[in-house]
């Protein structure tokens, strides 16, 4: 390029008229060794300018995904459920249920089970009739106790004639 | 989006949106921080950058609005953002060799220009943005980016030019 050309393009570039092309143009004629004194000025620009350009950002930085909120609530969600679980649980337990509140199929089970105790209840009756006999025996082997006392008389009689001897 | 997939957007612009936080806030701390910052807010609303077509315009006129917020609030506190990479060239003969360094020099002088003119060469001549894009992410139209760029160059030239003949002042 010639001296001419580039002080041209240096009085545009000074007036911001240059395109990036231009511009590039004039970097690439700086970068090269042997400047003409007066423009040696420039020369400094271009260095700093192509030095500059290298400057790069190396430091780390800490990205955190950020945690999608729903899942952050799924504890407490659940937290819920269980407390309202144990209070319906707690609620069921503690209300006593009436024959009123029975439903229709309900009811006849009821009284179905009902009718078979009932049946239960009147067959072990009988059988506990029958014990009279038993307690017949009972009486008759407390009138055989009672006659025992004769047997003691017997045997206070003993020990007298065994004192006496 | 998983993680994957933002990086992938991300990855093309990160570096200028550092590289922009460093022109501005000059510290090379507070710009990772910023950049940082950034990403995180991206990272934050990304269901919602899916929608738009330019995610860098928009990350980058977010860091521009970061940073002069940054700025602000530390000058209002009356301090300045403290910076180890910034040379005070009047102490020793060492610092002054340092301040030879023609990159020092240069953004030396890009540090004295006014904030919007710093974002404009750092978008147009490093970045290598088109007038449009520039305008988009400054939220100016382009005559003025191209007024203040000018303006910009200009300003670097004239200080450059006199540093280069008298030497440091």
């Amino acid at each position: 390029m010639g001296l001419i050309n580039i002080e041209q393009l240096l009085e545009k570039y000074d007036n911001a008229e240059t395109s990036l092309a231009e511009e590039a143009q004039i970097r690439a004629y700086f970068a090269q060794e042997e400047v003409p004194p007066h423009l040696e000025s420039y020369k400094l620009l271009f260095q700093y300018v192509s030095h500059t350009k290298q400057e790069q950002f190396t430091k780390d930085v800490p990205l955190q995904p950020k945690r999608k909120k729903t899942y952050q609530w799924i504890s407490v969600a659940a937290v819920a459920v269980l407390m309202l679980g144990t209070y319906f649980q707690m609620n069921q337990m503690n209300q006593t249920t009436t024959l009123d509140d029975l439903s229709q199929e309900q009811l006849m089970a009821y009284n179905q089970t009902m009718e078979v105790f009932n049946l239960v209840s009147t067959k072990l009756n009988k059988g506990s009739a029958h014990l009279g006999a038993l307690d017949l025996v009972s009486t008759k082997l407390n009138e055989g106790a009672e006659n025992l006392v004769y047997v003691k008389e017997f045997n206070n009689a003993t020990n007298k004639i065994i004192k006496n001897k | 989006m998983t993680q994957t997939d933002f990086l992938k957007l991300v990855l093309p612009f990160k570096d200028k949106v550092y590289r922009l936080a460093r022109r501005l806030l000059v510290s090379k701390e507070e710009a990772e921080d910023a950049t940082q910052e950034i990403l995180i807010k991206l990272w934050n609303n990304k269901e919602k950058i899916e929608e738009y077509n330019n995610v860098e315009a928009f990350s980058m006129t977010m860091t521009k609005n970061l940073c002069l917020d940054r700025l602000k609030s530390k000058q209002a506190q009356n301090l300045k953002i403290v910076h180890s990479n910034y040379q005070d060239h009047n102490v020793s003969l060492q610092k002054q060799m340092e301040l030879n360094d023609s990159v020092d020099w240069v953004s030396k002088i890009m540090e004295a220009l006014p904030e919007q003119q710093k974002i404009i060469v750092q978008l147009r001549d490093i970045e290598d943005y088109e007038f449009d894009e520039i305008a988009k992410v400054l939220e100016m139209n382009e005559t003025a980016v191209r007024v203040a760029l000018s303006r910009a160059r200009k300003t670097i030239r004239e200080k450059l030019t006199k540093k280069h003949s008298y030497g440091i002042n």
